[in-house]
């Protein structure tokens, strides 16, 4: 498995550490209820089709990547920097 | 028997060989098979379950009987296949799977219970009596099974492993990979091209035939020529690409120095992980073999393989040469041999139409029927119509038709395609991105379907590279290819499809009978295609038989899945560079040579190694060089090496919020000289870390974590900054590598440190100064991991080692000394300090009685999850000191005395312990229900593992100066 | 007064083994320079004193001794000078963090292919870049400072596993070669 990491280039799998869904992102705010505190921490959707999630360039330049992937076939859509991200 | 005249092999070059313990010679250029065959050996095995005699059976990787081990000075490799082991001077081979000698293996007796060894005999006999399966069948069983033996001893051996990257890698160099790796190398890409074979050429080494008007072989030797003449072709020759993975990488296996004598340093295997844009896959066909009653005899080989034997080894396994084929294309085997001289007895041609007319008897519309013969073939049966005939042959040449080879097609779960007129399965375009199958490999089966499919499909990747080239495709043979499917002869004996595993027709029909009508479960069943060859020879017959013994068609019943390697690859490949120092970095402190210099036994910290000990003369253990440490610090001054703690400089004018963010506690209120311990959560409120940080400038911090936790801090505050305050005024990197530092502590410390700065300071407990060594810039902290009055001092790391040789120096004119990690680890036991064997992971805040800590007047990383039900009350379980006059041990399980010791009953755990020589008892620390309200009370320790069942007094953690007058002083 | 010795961590060691030369090199300085948000223009302007500039991604320049190296996002690595005053950054001394191996030699790229999981092949590597990677199973800075020649940066305590390392692979593709050792 490769990744392009935007600042790296073509990168093979081993240099990067996986963490988990994009919902990571998505921290609520102080004082938010317990429960959606359990939504950020532990309830996630498992696709078959596109999903994007985090990785961290750790052998490389340490950014924090959004990766939109196909979970079906293995498709590779997008890598764009946690840091700069758009939405 | 060798042929004159006829052969690729360096005939001015003889080798000599040892088989079975009997010397050969062979040429230069033979395989062991080849070398062997012509020394008129063909029993070179025996079969895995009935122990039948086996020769060889192909001229390639897919060979299924003609597995040996290879003696090396310290390895023996099993299960080599004769047919890819190239002979060299005092190569030594054996024979595996049998018990006594190769000609009467005393486990051919299986074969005479071949009745009660049908498919899943295991799974019905040995069921009953129960209790026989330990104690009777499963030693025999064991003893029996297994294909090969190692040496039992470590291998020595070299591996390697190493990456490639390439513009187009072509995989094979038959007609179709020759003339794809010419167009793409002419065209400038960078081309890697793979051959598992030692020489280039593919089967046009084996067949005649002309391309573009000159003889093959010339064609060729032009065409590599070319191809070594361009700086952007890496020919790779015996290397097998075992497998196809995502977004264009490739397995390899390299067998780099399998062919020669082993050489200090020399490789044995590399394993090869390519990068490629394109991939031409021109890995060709594979023959397959017919089922016939007793088809396996040593001298029943393939068509194919004895052509290739003719042609490329000059060599013809047998005096009287039989040939049952169902295609036109394998007539060239018995045309060749006749034109070199060798008698061909008979062709037997199951196909009505085929033509009779050949230079020597043919058999049209007939079918053999069964062999005879012992340890080698004397003759077959032939059935034509009702007729019965036998006819005398020492070596049947058989051919079934082509499988193309399109494994790697496979690989990313692609399912291949049945093609009618083949009777094959062929590759599903677009299976595995950016690769391509041509030639045989993809149903062209003629010389010049190879060539002008390799062509197009280099043209294809040359223009998506945006590269331009020409290349005319040469003029060569274009024969149809007429077959007619037989998968097996009707009869009534056993028939066999895989050779390596015994798998016969009768096996197959047996698994349908039984329900097993999934190509899966019958694989599964009858171990078809489970041998080292994966059924590279029979799976497809054997599925044609399940097809029709269930009443389906193939494409129906379907194929099993592909997957890699496509051929065996040893551990010591794939793991190369990965045993004795390269397992893991090693990280070396600067004090390193000073600490092994006093003899102390190294032990590693993560990947650190830290001095255990330092041990004295007349210490007959470590416990007494620990106890000596741990009082010479409680009582003088010690000194230590804490380099390993992780560092990281922050800076900005948003440093201290950042920190507030990711502490619990509050550090942008800390003045400017201070340090303060800080505690780390992770989002799901569980600790992640603890440490102290300091103060160094208005917007300077400096921040330690612990050994263990440096890098995942790091990843840590990566992601917070990047993913939440990314536009913050805060930079953060390591430092951890720039600084030495060393512990400093005991009651001496101060006069210790005063007496080498160049102006002498006066800190408070918990303050950090900058200040000058002999020139030097450094740091004094004054922070404490022992309890008692103690500084840190940090030097940039170019002068750690001369540091420590003189603070130990001066240490020791004042009672004190170095202290190791035993010491160290008592003395903050003693004092109740935590470190990753507290903070484990599952531990809150409250669990550690921090949850003050937590403050309430900003938001921190956990704070929200921290205050989940579950993780604070009495049902928690909490840190407590443990106090025992006997020896303890950290793993231990906590029990209320009296009660029973299970599961259900258990109170909490040991993380820590230690004999304190402060205290004059067994120290531990640990985690019991309600810990904090049972101080006082007496817990049952017990360790079944090291047998250890002592009444501990459940403490406060802190034992040594609880006050911390000491500390401040 | 104590009197402080500079040890580096290989002591300037070097070998050679066929065509392939693997050396300890002393770079001098290392400041780390991190460029705070809307800090560029600053930064720009010290860096003017010495004739550089922050590199692109995956660069490194140099001019008279000074060489400045991308090592990361808003991040580079001043080599060889100290650091003139600068505002906009961070500024923090790396100099000790590291330990610099040059390998050099036509043999190079091969030797390196043993460790390195990215193309090292000179037109996708050109000299004059530099990345961020790995050698085996250490994270490392690699410049390409010549067609046949890198110089590796590996934290400090892990120098004597990349020597080693470097070397293993040495020996074993000058074996490949011929070469008798």
């Amino acid at each position: 498995m490769r990744l392009t990491c935007p600042l790296c280039g073509d990168r093979d799998r081993r240099e990067f550490y996986y963490y988990g869904a994009e919902d990571y992102l998505h921290r609520p705010a102080e004082g938010a209820p317990l429960a959606e505190w359990d939504n950020y921490l532990h309830l996630r959707d498992n696709p078959a089709g596109v999903l994007r999630d985090l990785w961290y360039h750790e052998a490389g330049c340490a950014q924090w990547l959004l990766v939109t992937r196909n979970t079906v076939t293995h498709e590779i859509l997008g890598t764009e920097l946690v840091a700069e991200r758009k939405a | 028997m060798r042929i004159d005249g006829k052969g690729l092999i360096d005939r001015t070059k003889p080798v000599r060989f040892r088989f079975d313990g009997k010397d050969y010679a062979g040429y230069k250029g033979d395989t062991l098979a080849s070398a062997l065959l012509a020394n008129d050996v063909r029993l070179v095995g025996r079969s895995f379950k009935y122990h039948r005699p086996r020769g060889v059976l192909t001229a390639g990787s897919e060979e299924p009987n003609a597995l040996v081990e290879v003696v090396g000075p310290s390895n023996q490799t099993p299960n080599v296949r004769a047919t890819m082991q190239e002979v060299f001077e005092g190569l030594v081979a054996q024979s595996q799977n049998r018990l006594g000698s190769l000609r009467f293996d005393l486990l051919a007796v299986n074969d005479y219970l071949s009745p009660f060894l049908s498919a899943g005999f295991y799974y019905k006999t040995f069921m009953w009596p129960r209790a026989f399966w330990e104690g009777l069948y499963e030693p025999i069983i064991r003893r029996a099974a297994g294909l090969g033996s190692l040496s039992g001893k470590h291998d020595e051996g070299t591996y390697e492993k190493a990456f490639a990257f390439c513009d187009v890698l072509v995989i094979g160099s038959g007609p179709s990979g020759l003339i794809a790796a010419l167009t793409a190398g002419r065209a400038g890409a960078d081309v890697i091209l793979c051959e598992e074979s030692h020489a280039l050429g593919g089967r046009l080494l084996s067949a005649g035939g002309t391309i573009g008007g000159v003889p093959a072989g010339e064609w060729v030797a032009q065409v590599v020529a070319e191809l070594q003449a361009l700086p952007n072709v890496r020919i790779m020759p015996r290397t097998t690409v075992t497998g196809a993975y995502d977004h264009g990488t490739y397995g390899a296996l390299e067998r780099v120095g399998l062919h020669k004598p082993a050489r200090p340093n020399l490789p044995r295997e590399c394993f090869w992980r390519i990068v490629a844009k394109h991939a031409v896959l021109a890995s060709g066909a594979l023959e397959r073999p017919v089922a016939f009653e007793n088809n396996d005899r040593p001298g029943i080989m393939m068509a194919s393989a004895v052509r290739t034997y003719l042609n490329r080894y000059g060599v013809v396994p047998g005096k009287r040469v039989t040939l049952f084929a169902n295609t036109d294309a394998a007539r060239a085997t018995a045309r060749e041999l006749m034109a070199a001289g060798v008698t061909v007895a008979a062709i037997i041609d199951p196909r009505p139409d085929a033509s009779g007319v050949e230079e020597c008897p043919v058999h049209v519309g007939a079918e053999v029927v069964g062999s005879r013969g012992r340890l080698g073939l004397s003759g077959i049966q032939v059935r034509k119509g009702s007729e019965v005939f036998e006819i005398e042959t020492d070596c049947l040449a058989m051919s079934g038709g082509w499988n193309p080879t399109i494994h790697l097609t496979c690989h990313m779960n692609g399912r291949p395609r049945w093609d009618e007129d083949l009777a094959a399965f062929v590759p599903m375009e677009g299976a595995v991105q950016g690769l391509l199958a041509v030639g045989a490999a993809n149903g062209s089966m003629s010389t010049h379907g190879a060539l002008a499919t390799g062509h197009a499909a280099a043209m294809k990747a040359v223009e998506a590279l945006g590269r331009k080239v020409s290349v005319a495709v040469p003029e060569a043979e274009d024969m149809p290819y007429r077959l007619k499917a037989l998968w097996a002869v009707e009869g009534k004996g056993r028939a066999w499809l895989d050779f390596a595993n015994d798998v016969t027709t009768k096996d197959v029909k047996l698994a349908a009978q039984e329900g097993y009508r999934s190509v899966e479960h019958m694989k599964r069943y009858t171990t078809q295609g489970m041998a080292p060859d994966q059924g590279k020879n029979s799976n497809v017959a054997a599925l044609a038989v399940l097809a029709d013994a269930t009443g389906r068609g193939i494409p129906e019943t379907g194929v099993t899945t592909f997957r890699p390697p496509y051929v065996p690859v040893s551990i010591a490949a794939m793991g190369a560079g990965g045993r004795g120092e390269g397992f893991a970095p090693q990280r070396f402190l600067t004090s390193d040579q000073a600490s092994r210099d006093r003899h102390a036994p190294m032990i590693e910290a993560g990947l650190w190694y830290r001095p255990s000990y330092f041990p004295k003369p007349g210490e007959a253990t470590w416990r007494e060089a620990c106890d000596r440490e741990v009082t010479m610090v409680r009582q003088a001054v010690g000194i230590a090496d804490v380099s390993t703690l992780g560092k990281i400089d922050i800076q900005g004018k948003d440093a201290g919020r950042f920190l507030d963010f990711v502490y619990t506690n509050t550090f942008s209120t800390l003045p400017v000289g201070r340090v303060r311990y800080g505690l780390m959560l992770r989002e799901d409120g569980l600790v992640l870390d603890d440490g102290t940080s300091a103060r160094l400038g208005e917007n300077h911090y400096l921040m330690t974590t612990t050994t263990a936790a440096a890098g995942l801090v790091m990843r840590h505050l990566d992601f917070v900054h990047q993913a939440f305050c990314a536009d913050w005024q805060v930079r953060f990197i390591s430092v951890t590598e720039s600084w030495a530092q060393f512990a400093v502590a005991g009651p001496k410390a101060r006069a210790l440190v005063n007496s080498f700065l160049e102006s002498p300071v006066e800190l408070p407990f918990m303050g950090v100064a900058p200040v000058r060594i002999g020139g030097v810039d450094g740091r004094l902290f004054r922070i404490s991991f022992s309890g008692e009055e103690g500084y840190e001092i940090a030097v940039p790391t170019r002068y750690g080692e001369a540091l420590f040789r003189d603070l130990v120096a001066r240490a020791e004119t004042m009672g004190g000394g170095p202290y190791g990690m035993e010491a160290l680890n008592v003395l903050r036991i003693e004092k109740g300090f935590i470190t990753h064997a507290e903070i484990h992971g599952r531990i809150s805040a409250y669990d550690i009685g921090m949850e003050k800590m937590v403050s309430a007047k900003k938001d921190c990383i956990g704070k929200a999850a921290a205050t989940r039900p579950g993780l604070w009350g009495p049902e928690r379980e909490q840190l407590v000191g443990l106090k025992t006059h006997a020896p303890i041990s950290s793993g231990a399980h906590l029990f209320v005395p009296g009660t029973e010791v299970h599961r259900e009953t258990d109170q909490g755990y040991v993380t820590s312990v230690g004999w304190s020589p402060t205290v004059g008892a067994w120290l531990g620390l640990g985690f019991l229900k309600d810990g904090r309200a049972r101080i006082g009370e007496k817990v049952r320790l017990v360790d079944h593992l090291r047998g250890l069942d002592v009444i501990c007094e459940v403490c406060h953690p802190v034992f040594h100066d609880p006050e911390g007058e000491k500390l401040r002083a | 007064m104590p009197e402080l010795i500079a040890k580096s961590a290989l002591e300037g060691r070097s070998v050679t083994l066929g065509n392939v030369t693997l050396a300890e090199v002393a770079v001098g300085p290392i400041t780390s320079l991190a460029v705070f948000p809307a800090g560029g223009k600053a930064v720009a302007k010290g860096l003017k004193v010495l004739g550089l500039a922050m590199p692109e991604p995956g660069t490194f320049a140099e001019k008279k001794g000074a060489r400045i190296v991308w090592t990361g996002r808003e991040q580079a690595f001043l080599m060889g000078v100290d650091a003139p005053p600068l505002e906009g950054a961070a500024l923090t001394d790396q100099t000790d963090g590291w330990a610099v191996l040059s390998v050099s030699g036509a043999g190079m790229a091969d030797v390196l292919a043993r460790w390195v999981p990215v193309d090292l092949r000179l037109a996708a590597f050109p000299v004059g870049r530099v990345m961020r990677t790995q050698l085996n199973h250490m994270n490392v800075v690699i410049l390409r400072i010549g067609d046949h020649a890198v110089e590796i940066m590996v934290f400090r305590s892990m120098a004597r596993t990349a020597w080693h390392e470097i070397e293993t692979a040495m020996h074993m593709v000058a074996a490949r070669a011929g070469v008798k050792i």
